[in-house]
Parts: C-alpha cells; sequence; structure tokens
C-alpha cells in the first residue's frame, strides 16, 4: 500500500512563464507575472491587478474542434498536460488504457465559459444557450477532456477544496496508483480572471486594492494586505517508481507524503489545522522535520493567515529552522493550480539546487522565519514540504523527496 | 485479508417526495412520483418544464437565518441531511480526535442555483457585460468554489480531518462516498461524514440540457414524465436532494455496538474516454468498473439481490447501461431486479448517486427491491426484469449500484450485508 | 421556396463556429453528400450547430433533423423547408 510514486512528467502554464523551462527561468530569476489585469476592463473594481498568462494562444496547440466546446481553463489544461506527458516520454496511445487515470482539482471550473451562457440567458433569453453549456463550466471538464483527449480509461476523479485541492488531487492519484493503476495525470489548472469571476473572487474580500505589481501581494509582509489573484497551474505525470524505473523514464522526485485537515468553524476557540496537517505528511513520509531542507509556503498576504502559518512553520522546524520561499509572490494566487505549480518548482529547484525566491517582500519581524528574499539561495535540498491552504480552512501539506 | 471494513452506520435523505429517510422509502416502496412542473420559476419558454423539486424549509430544518442566508441551497441540503445522518448513528462524534474525522461532499454543480441568481442581479438581468460588484453578495465566493460546501459539513458536524468536495459530474454521488471508504480503509481517518448534495433546478440548468435535448419535454403529465428503461422514454426529469452517511471501521462500529445498515464492500470509477455527453452503447467500461467493483467485494456476479440502476431516462444511457449489466453479471442480468428510482425523484445529477446508494440500503433494510415508475411499454434493447410499477418483496443482502456521468465517468458500488455468509 | 436561402456556405460558416473542423476534413470540399459521423460531427455538435441555425434564422427543427446519420445537403433541405414553412405562417 506504500509503494513510492514519482512524478516522470510536468506541464507549466504560469504567469511568469509558459512552458516549464519559461516558468523555471523567470521564477528562479525572481521575475513576476502581476500587472494590470487586461483581459477586461478592471477600472471599476477595488482590485485591479492580476497574473495573467501573456501569449497562449490555443488554436496553435489545439484541434479546432475542440475549442467551441472548452474554456480557456480547459484548453490551457489540455496543453499542460500534453506537455507533461511528452516531458514523460509517453505516448499514451500506446499504454493501456484503463492503466491510466486522470486525477485534477478545479475551484471554478470553467466560469468564464459559464458567464458568457449566463449572459446569454438573461439578456437574450433561455434557447441562446450554448449545448456546451451542459459541460464546459462544470468541475469536472479539465479531467473529462484530458481522459478523453488521452484515451485514458483508468480511475479519474476532481477534487474541490479551494486552494488546498492541487495537493488533494496529487495525494488521491497517488492512491490510485498505489492500487495498481501505472499513470495517472494529475495536477490542476485555474483561470477564471473575467468579470462575474472577478466579482466572486472580490466577495471573498480577500483580494489587495494596490495598483503597484510589487505591493499588492507581500506573503509574510509587515504591510502585507491582501492577495492578487492568477490564473494557471500544472499538470504532472504520476507513476509508480518500480514502473518509472522499468521504463527507464527520468524522474523528478517522489511524492513521500501527505496529510490534510480543515480548520474549525470560526469561534469554536479551537486551534487551527495546518501544524497537524504537517506533522501528518511527515508521518506518511516517514520524515522528521529536521529532515525537511526547504519549505514552499502557502503565503497568504494576509496579516491573521501569515500568523498562522508563521507560527506553524515554527513550532514545527523552531525559530528560523528551514528555508521558507513563496515563489507564488510572482504569479499571484492560483487557486488549485497553485499548490500543483509550487510542487512542479520545489521539484526543479532540489534538481537544480537552488531555492527561488520570494520578490517584494519585506518581512515582518514578528514572523521568525528564514525566508528566501529577492534572489534565489543555492541549496543542497533533498526533502522539500509544500503547504497549500483553502478558503474555509482546508489544509493539505505534501512532502517531496528529489530523485 | 485483514483490511479494514468500512460500514454504513447512519444516514439520511432528502429527495423530492420529502424530507428524511422515512419519506424517501414511503415514496419509493409505494411506487409513488415526485416530478412536478417546475414551481422554482416560470418555465413557460423551456423546452422542458417538468422537474422533481423538494419541498424544504431550511429554518424548519434547524439552519439558523444566517446559514440559510450564507448558503446556496445544495449547501443547506448537505448540512441537514449531515447532520441528521450523524444524530442516526448515534456516534459521539466529540469523544473523537476531530482529526479522525473527514468530510466528503459530492456535487456536480455545485452552488449553480446561487451562481445563477447572483448573476442576475450583478448583471441586473443581463443589462451589464461587466457586472457590478456592489450588489455582490458577501458569500457569493462560496459559490464560486463549492468546496465551501465540504467546509460548511466539517463545520456542522465538528469534522478537522480531511475534507473536500468530490465533483465528477452525474457520478460524483458514488465517487464522494467511494474516496470516504478508501480514507478509512487506509488508515487516514476513523469516521468520514460522506454524501452528496445538488440543487440544480435554475433556468441556466435546464436551458443548458434543453440545448442537449437530455431533458423531457413531457410537461403535459408530469407526474409520469420520468420513464428509465421505458420505450417511450424521451429524458431525464432533473431533480435536487441529498443524502448523506456516516462511515466507520467495521470492527469500531461493533464495538460501539452501532447499527450498522450495510457494508460498503467494493467500489470502482472508470471512464469512457469518448465522449463528454455521448456513450458508446455496449457499456464497455461501465461493464469493467462492476468488474472491479465485484472482486473488491469478493462478491460474484450472480450473488447480487438487486442492481440499483442509474436509469436516467434517456434513449441512449439505458441502452448503455443494460449492456453494461448484461457484460459484467452474464445471464444472472437477466435474473436478478433492475431499478431505477429516477423514475420516482428524478436525476439530480451529483447528489443522486447518494441517493441511490440510500436507496440500496434500504432495500436490504427492508428487504424490499424498489420499482421503476411509469414503465409500460417494452423496449427490445432494454429486455431486463426492471420490476416495473410494483416494488418486490424479497431478501436483499447484496446490492449494485451504478452510475454514468458527463465527463465519461462510469462509477460502481456494491454493498453487502457484512455477516453475509459467503464472505 | 423561402426568399431567404440557406445555402452550403451558411452551414460551412455556422459548423465552423459551432464545431470547428477535423484537420483531416476539407470542409470546403464536396461534402453536401457525406453524413456528418463521416465528416466527425456526433450528435452534440450537430446540437450546437442546429442551435444557431434556429437562433440566426429563427426557425424551429425537428429532433431528426440533427441526427450522425443525415448529411449536409440533407440539413439545408430542413432548414429551408422549415424557413418556408415559417414564411408561409407570417404572410
Amino acid at each position: 500500500m506504500t509503494a513510492p510514486v514519482v512524478v516522470t512528467g510536468m506541464g507549466v502554464a504560469a504567469p511568469n512563464g509558459l512552458g516549464t523551462a519559461d516558468y523555471w527561468a523567470a521564477t528562479r530569476g525572481g521575475k513576476s507575472g502581476i500587472g494590470r489585469i487586461t483581459r477586461f476592463d478592471p477600472t471599476g473594481y477595488p482590485a485591479r491587478l492580476a497574473g495573467e498568462i501573456p501569449g497562449f494562444d490555443a488554436q496553435e496547440h489545439l484541434p479546432s474542434r475542440l475549442l467551441p466546446q472548452t474554456d480557456r481553463v480547459t484548453r490551457l489544461a489540455l496543453v499542460a498536460a500534453d506537455w507533461a506527458l511528452a516531458d514523460a516520454g509517453v505516448d499514451p496511445s500506446q499504454g493501456d488504457p484503463l492503466d491510466m487515470g486522470v486525477v485534477t482539482a478545479s475551484a471554478a471550473g470553467g466560469f468564464e465559459f459559464g458567464e458568457g451562457e449566463l449572459r446569454r440567458l438573461w439578456s437574450k433569453g433561455s434557447q441562446f444557450v450554448s449545448a456546451y453549456q451542459s459541460f464546459a463550466w462544470f468541475y469536472a471538464v479539465n479531467t473529462g477532456q484530458i481522459s478523453i483527449r488521452n484515451g485514458m480509461k483508468g480511475p479519474s476523479g476532481v477534487v474541490v477544496s479551494d486552494q488546498a485541492g492541487g495537493l488533494d488531487a496529487l495525494a488521491q492519484a497517488r492512491r490510485q496508483i498505489r492500487k495498481g493503476t501505472s499513470l495517472v495525470v494529475s495536477g490542476a489548472v485555474d483561470a477564471s480572471i473575467c468579470s462575474w469571476g472577478w466579482v466572486a473572487q472580490l466577495a471573498g474580500d480577500r483580494l489587495s486594492s494596490s495598483d503597484e505589481p510589487t505591493r499588492a501581494y507581500l506573503p509574510f509582509d509587515r504591510e502585507a494586505t491582501g492577495q492578487v489573484p492568477g490564473e494557471g497551474g500544472a499538470i504532472l505525470i504520476l507513476e509508480s517508481a518500480e514502473g518509472a524505473r522499468a521504463r527507464g523514464a527520468e524522474v523528478y522526485g517522489e511524492i513521500a507524503g501527505y496529510g490534510a485537515t480543515i480548520d474549525p468553524a470560526p469561534g469554536s476557540g479551537r486551534p487551527p489545522g495546518l501544524a497537524k496537517a504537517v506533522a501528518t505528511a511527515l508521518g506518511d513520509a516517514g520524515v522528521d522535520a529536521a529532515d525537511i531542507d526547504v519549505v514552499f509556503a502557502d503565503g497568504a498576504g494576509i496579516p491573521e493567515l501569515d500568523r498562522v502559518e508563521a507560527e506553524a512553520i515554527t513550532e514545527l522546524f523552531g525559530p528560523r529552522g528551514v528555508p521558507v520561499t513563496v515563489p507564488k509572490s510572482m504569479t499571484g494566487r492560483l487557486y488549485s493550480g497553485a499548490a500543483p505549480l509550487d510542487v512542479a518548482c520545489a521539484l526543479l529547484a532540489m534538481r537544480d539546487g537552488v531555492i527561488p525566491p520570494t520578490v517584494h517582500t519585506d518581512p515582518c519581524p514578528d514572523y521568525d522565519l528564514d525566508l528566501v528574499l529577492h534572489q534565489a539561495r543555492p541549496t543542497q535540498a533533498r526533502t522539500a514540504l509544500v503547504l497549500a491552504r483553502g478558503y474555509g480552512g482546508f489544509n493539505s501539506a505534501v512532502v517531496l523527496r528529489a530523485a | 485479508m485483514n483490511e479494514r471494513r468500512v460500514v454504513i452506520t447512519g444516514m439520511e435523505v432528502i429527495a423530492p417526495g420529502g424530507v428524511g429517510k422515512e419519506r424517501f422509502w414511503d415514496l419509493l416502496s409505494e411506487g409513488r412520483t415526485a416530478t412536478r412542473g417546475i414551481s422554482f420559476f416560470d418555465p413557460t419558454p423551456f423546452r422542458s418544464r417538468v422537474a422533481a423539486e423538494v419541498d424544504f424549509c431550511p429554518t424548519g430544518h434547524g439552519l439558523t437565518p444566517q446559514e440559510e442566508r450564507r448558503m446556496d441551497r445544495a449547501a443547506q441540503f448537505a448540512v441537514v441531511a449531515a447532520r441528521t445522518a450523524v444524530a442516526d448513528s448515534g456516534i459521539d462524534l466529540g469523544s473523537d480526535d476531530p482529526h479522525r474525522i473527514g468530510v466528503t461532499v459530492g456535487t456536480a454543480v455545485g452552488a449553480t442555483m446561487g451562481l445563477d441568481e447572483e448573476y442576475r442581479v450583478v448583471s441586473d438581468g443581463g443589462r451589464l457585460d461587466l457586472v457590478d460588484h456592489r450588489y455582490a453578495p458577501p458569500h457569493l465566493y462560496n459559490y464560486l468554489v463549492p468546496s465551501s460546501f465540504a467546509a460548511e459539513v466539517a463545520w456542522a458536524v465538528g469534522a478537522e480531518g480531511p475534507s473536500t468536495v468530490v465533483s465528477t459530474g452525474c457520478t460524483s454521488g458514488i465517487d464522494a462516498v467511494g474516496y470516504a471508504v478508501e480514507l478509512v480503509r487506509e488508515g487516514s481517518v476513523d469516521v468520514m461524514i460522506a454524501g452528496a448534495s445538488d440543487a440544480p433546478i435554475s433556468p441556466i440548468t435546464m436551458a443548458c440540457f434543453d440545448a442537449i435535448k437530455a431533458t423531457t419535454p413531457r410537461h403535459d403529465e408530469p407526474e409520469r414524465a420520468s420513464r428509465p428503461f421505458d420505450g417511450t422514454r424521451n429524458g431525464f426529469v432533473l431533480g435536487e436532494g441529498s443524502a448523506f452517511f456516516v462511515l466507520e471501521e467495521l470492527e469500531s462500529a461493533r464495538k460501539r455496538g452501532a447499527h450498522i445498515y450495510a457494508e460498503i464492500a467494493g467500489y470502482a470509477t472508470r471512464s469512457n474516454a469518448y465522449h463528454m455527453t455521448g456513450l458508446r452503447p455496449d457499456g464497455a467500461e461501465m461493464a469493467e468498473a462492476i468488474g472491479l467493483a465485484l472482486d473488491e467485494a469478493r462478491i460474484n456476479g450472480d450473488q447480487i439481490d438487486y442492481v440499483n440502476a442509474h436509469g436516467s431516462g434517456t434513449k441512449q444511457n439505458d441502452r448503455h447501461e443494460t449492456a453494461a449489466f448484461k457484460k459484467s453479471l452474464g445471464t444472472h442480468a437477466y435474473r436478478t431486479p433492475v431499478s431505477s428510482i429516477k423514475s420516482m425523484v428524478g436525476h439530480s445529477l451529483g447528489a443522486i448517486g447518494s441517493i441511490e446508494i440510500a436507496a440500496s440500503v434500504l432495500a436490504m433494510e427492508y428487504d424490499v427491491v424498489p420499482p421503476t415508475a411509469n414503465l409500460h411499454t417494452t423496449d427490445p434493447e432494454c429486455d431486463l426484469d426492471y420490476v416495473p410499477i410494483v416494488a418486490r418483496d424479497q431478501l436483499v443482502d447484496t446490492v449494485l449500484t451504478v452510475g454514468s456521468g458527463f465527463g465519461g465517468f462510469q462509477s460502481a458500488m456494491v454493498l453487502a450485508s457484512p455477516d453475509r455468509s459467503f464472505v | 421556396m423561402p426568399s431567404i436561402l440557406f445555402t452550403l456556405d451558411d452551414l460551412r460558416r455556422i459548423l465552423l463556429e459551432a464545431a470547428g473542423a477535423e484537420e483531416s476534413v476539407d470542409l470546403e470540399g464536396d461534402i453536401l453528400n457525406t453524413t456528418f459521423a463521416v465528416l466527425g460531427y456526433e450528435s452534440l455538435a450537430l446540437l450546437e450547430t442546429g442551435g444557431r441555425i434556429e437562433r440566426e434564422y429563427g426557425i424551429v427543427l425537428d429532433d431528426d433533423d440533427l441526427s450522425d446519420e443525415i448529411t449536409p445537403g440533407d440539413l439545408i433541405d430542413a432548414v429551408n423547408t422549415q424557413l418556408s414553412a415559417t414564411e408561409a405562417q407570417a404572410a
């Protein structure tokens, strides 16, 4: 039941880089992808910055038959899945269909597609709603379309746990591999930078109203005032270590441990659950806190939430006990896509011996963290911890071991 | 084999025809239908104008006014059903480590009803392309990302362990329970509060199913509109509702003297990798999932006493599914009763899988097979024993329940008495 | 004959908007008598196509008009029949 499961391929779509190579070059170089929204006019809204993916032309990558029936989020996910499979050296048409599955996370589905159909419904009438609305917006759409495009008939799934869901999907993929499926396409991509999606995100009351891309999203900063949403994420190819070895695949690293909790109800007086999720992940990986070489933090950028995360990290690792970084300071928060992107980032960091920085933050002295600031730091890291926290109190943690 | 076995020790159902598992079972066992003309909004412009609606008063079922305000109808169903299921199980969750209690909530379309209503407002009836945030309610984020359902259920029951929404279209209700079973089996948790909820009866949902002609236009006789396996079937009837379960490991449930409804003996999901909405007539992937679920349960196909079908009442589904039963159960498919409760409670998308698990469990509890209502005309492609019109008294120790969903998902679950002689 | 005629070019345009085209299929070629199934359009694509035709031309098509067993020629005939009927009704 505990056979090792490894990552053998990755496909990245991020605001600071489309494709793994561009993303990694930008991220280790501290280059941010946050800017003023271009996909709609944000002038009238109290938040106007986002991490948008520039230069993604779906027609270059996908057949025209797929375009009318897909939201941007699904196009990005399909292309990232193609890249991840190619990176893993896997041609799915050569595999046993029932031995390949797809497990992704989603936060808001194809929300922009849904906005278009709601607009047609209410402005023109019900007969103007597209036949594709029956699936193009729903949470299962990325898993379904990836499965169809690649002929994957094995166990599939979709989880929704806000920003934490990206790690929950990887854990569910690992579970399916341990039960006998050879390969699972996993990870997540989210994108809802559209007027209706923006208004719904604003309602969460967490977005930064700053117009300065270098001041808007400042995890663990004394002046942290909110979040900048982004779009994108990463699709990862997971396989059993044994299977990957047998086919001579290059391995990025192992999904060695996982833990998840949800915070108690607001006002209950009970402590938050992040530290428990981390402890569970460490135990699952069979490592101690001292074995963790680097932490990829969630980095909420909201003082109350930053404090909880900083306290959990110092409780487990001691004051300044481990390097901590938040590369999503360069992309904004990608909802369910954020954590798989952090997993990809952590695996690349261990491969290349360099921890990418947290940009723009002037750390609050109340948090006793060893933040990797402003520029990348050389590392010998072999074991990394990735944290993800979702709206509503979701906490998930994954321990990665370098190949 | 000392793998942990997972059993259901508490349950609740909110379904069209009545809130509560007793009223649900009365409806099913009497073969009554709860489909009717849509009352939630004016359905006149729509092709399909019939649905299976739940008469539900949130505060009457214990929600506070603020809970009612911040939750979409589907989340309200989930919280009420989950709380009642916990009470039904008699378990004292407060005495357990809350990190050892988790939650899964299946939903296909999340807070679609709330999203539809709020979009109408922030767009001022579709007049504004850039919608107006000043008219958005503070809880709109909870509609955007339906993991809020899992958070609400966790808070309501005091769970602090792994919690998530499982959203695999119309198999969500089986897959959410299947996911929970895996967590208990692997030992990550001791107790799971698992189920599903959907409340999709809103203009946008009716419109999108109109566009693909998936729902029935038979609105002149709404109580007879849902006709799974009938030769005159022409689409499903949209429903809503929720069912929740308390899942525990068998030995600890026995130790505390819990009433054990059923063991979830086997579960599997596979994909057809064929089409987002279409099904190949051969049912191969559903048959594959059924075979795997039976293997996991270590039960032979011919030991299945009752098949609770997906039976949506579309032309293609009922044919696809019939083929899958023949492929997986062989000649036993002709001998075992097969029925679709969607004939009575409609198709509540992601919720129905859990509601059908509940129907399967109650069939075991009462040794009665619920019927397929409105089944009068034969279809040569649907030639199994679908228990037409009238419920059947019969020993039910093992049930196979299945689902099929947009996105290509095919799921199967085997429920069995934990005391079955052939374990 | 209706005063507005639905032509193969109209159908090509709407098909491309509604469902794109298979890479192996030349929509500009002689497709009038090839079934939609062979052209790579399944019932979902045809429902979307049919919905767009209905809205643009203000007609209602029968369910049978949108099967993947029919050809572009069949669909064009069906649309023009409905157009004539709608005009006759309006007259």
